[in-house]
């Protein structure tokens, strides 16, 4: 099908971009890469007044290679991300994570802004910001404010994001040089959502372990019992990963019955321990 | 209808129009432009048959506004030149009802820019945006392969 009609701005500065939301944002709808935007409209599954095409806001394209963090903006893209020599230093676990987003073409366009404002229960990155303990940054004339991961997924495609507010940047605190980060997912075929995934971070021996999920509830989810299980103690591998199924609760469907999402994620974390076995 | 005017660069030549907001970059080629090399299939992300190539990297056409192509540099099958891939598809009976080749010669194209000397599961990944349900694959892995060696890669 084809997009319905809607009117079109192109803000030139972040600050073009906020008091437009400001003046529109009931019923327009901010357009990053569009790649998950444009299927909705040419489905017509959402239909705002008018798109505000932030995709030439420069200030939001930046990697801060900063001190004690790194600071991604909105606007840096799928491929970017992939190729960033500062991001991968920091953070594999984003290098690792991005190439199983959809296809080549799709991440030419898709942003990480784009895909955290989604909030699809199966992205990638999601999951990846939670395990990292990122902050969002969300920006709207009423001013600037830090949301952590934990608090900015709010449900299925919902968010912290006030209808004025613009996603602006992702802070990820950086990890120490002894850092354990470990991407893994199921999906019927590469680039398709996944039916499961799992983000493990780690600090040396299992320090302050953090286990993200994807796919398995109606946001990124930490599994915090296994998490406690696992501190420290890499002997309680095997509990740990009866414990990891037991401890999510996914929903009925009819593809994938909850039971099988339990025994795949059970598989993700044996496949992720295993990595770190000496 | 909510119309604006842009420009960019199509096949070398530079175009100006007014176009509906609402008007996709592949409509507009075909629609507007007469470059039908690009298909329309899924228009959703999924099938690739509309890839085409803005500021030089591949996107999908169906997923990018005309207007958000505006000030940009597109090209399209039409002028690509990689007369050794198209001959290789052609040999090697990598293509059937032809619908999903234009996107795969694009992609194909890409990736041997950036990798000269893929594995066939590296040309499978590449290419994994980029249905075909003629085919089966098969041929066209072996087509991008065998322009990769002679390439000398
Ligand atoms: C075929 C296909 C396969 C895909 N597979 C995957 C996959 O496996 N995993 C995955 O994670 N994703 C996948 N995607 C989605 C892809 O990652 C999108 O790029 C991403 O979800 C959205 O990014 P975008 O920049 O294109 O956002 P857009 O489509 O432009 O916007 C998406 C939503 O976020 C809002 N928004 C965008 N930017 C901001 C901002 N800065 N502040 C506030 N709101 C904002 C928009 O209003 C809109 O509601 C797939 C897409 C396609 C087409
Ligand atoms: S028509 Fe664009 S991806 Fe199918
Ligand atoms: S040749 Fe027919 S779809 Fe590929």
């Amino acid at each position: 099908m084809k997009a319905p009609d809607f009117d079109y701005l192109r803000p030139e500065t972040l600050a073009e971009a906020m008091d437009m939301l400001s003046r529109h944002g009931e019923d327009g709808a901010i357009i990053a890469g569009g790649q998950s935007l444009l299927p909705l409209l040419n489905f017509r599954l959402a239909g705002p007044e008018r798109l505000i095409d932030i995709g030439r806001l420069a200030a939001l394209k930046q990697i801060v290679d900063g001190d004690g963090f790194v600071e991604i903006g909105a606007l840096v893209r799928h491929c970017d991300l992939a190729s960033s020599e500062a991001v991968a230093r920091a953070f594999p676990l984003l290098r690792q994570a991005v190439g199983h987003i959809a296809h080549p073409a799709v991440r030419h366009r898709g942003t990480i802004g784009g895909s955290l404002a989604m909030a699809d229960p199966a992205a990638e990155l999601g999951a990846c910001c939670l395990a990292l303990e990122a902050e969002m940054s969300l920006q709207s004339v009423r001013g600037q404010r830090w949301v952590r991961a934990v608090d900015f997924f709010a449900g299925i495609y919902e968010t912290a994001l006030a209808p004025d507010e613009i996603l602006t940047a992702v802070r990820l605190p950086r990890r120490g040089p002894d850092s354990v980060q470990i991407f893994s997912e199921v999906a019927r075929r590469r680039g398709d959502f996944a039916i499961a995934g799992l983000a493990l971070v780690a600090d040396n021996h299992m320090a302050n372990p953090r286990l993200a999920l994807l796919g398995v509830a109606d946001r990124p989810i930490l599994a915090e019992k296994t998490m406690a299980l696992l501190a420290n103690n890499m002997a309680a591998a095997d509990q740990a990963i009866e414990l990891i199924g037991n401890e999510i609760d996914p929903a009925e469907d009819p593809a994938y019955p909850p039971a099988y999402r339990r025994q795949l994620v059970r598989t993700l974390l044996r496949r992720t321990l295993m990595e770190l076995l000496p | 209808m909510k119309t604006l005017r842009i420009s960019l660069t199509v096949n070398g030549e530079v175009v100006e129009r007014e176009v509906p907001a609402r008007l996709n970059l592949v409509d507009f080629l075909r629609h507007d432009l007469g470059f039908t090399g690009s298909h329309v299939g899924c228009e959703q992300g999924a099938c690739g048959a509309c890839t085409v190539l803005v500021d030089g990297e591949t996107v999908r056409g169906c997923l990018l506004l005309a207007v958000q192509a505006d000030g940009c540099k597109v090209e399209t099958i039409e002028i690509m030149e990689f007369e050794d891939l198209r001959a290789a598809f052609h040999r090697l009976n990598a293509l059937q009802c032809g619908f999903c080749t234009p996107g795969m010669l694009l992609s194909a194209q890409e990736l041997l820019q950036a990798k000269p000397k893929p594995s066939r599961a590296e040309i499978r990944e590449y290419l994994s945006g980029n249905f075909c349900r003629c085919t089966g694959y098969q041929a066209i892995v072996d087509a991008v392969e065998a322009v990769a060696r002679a390439r000398g890669g």
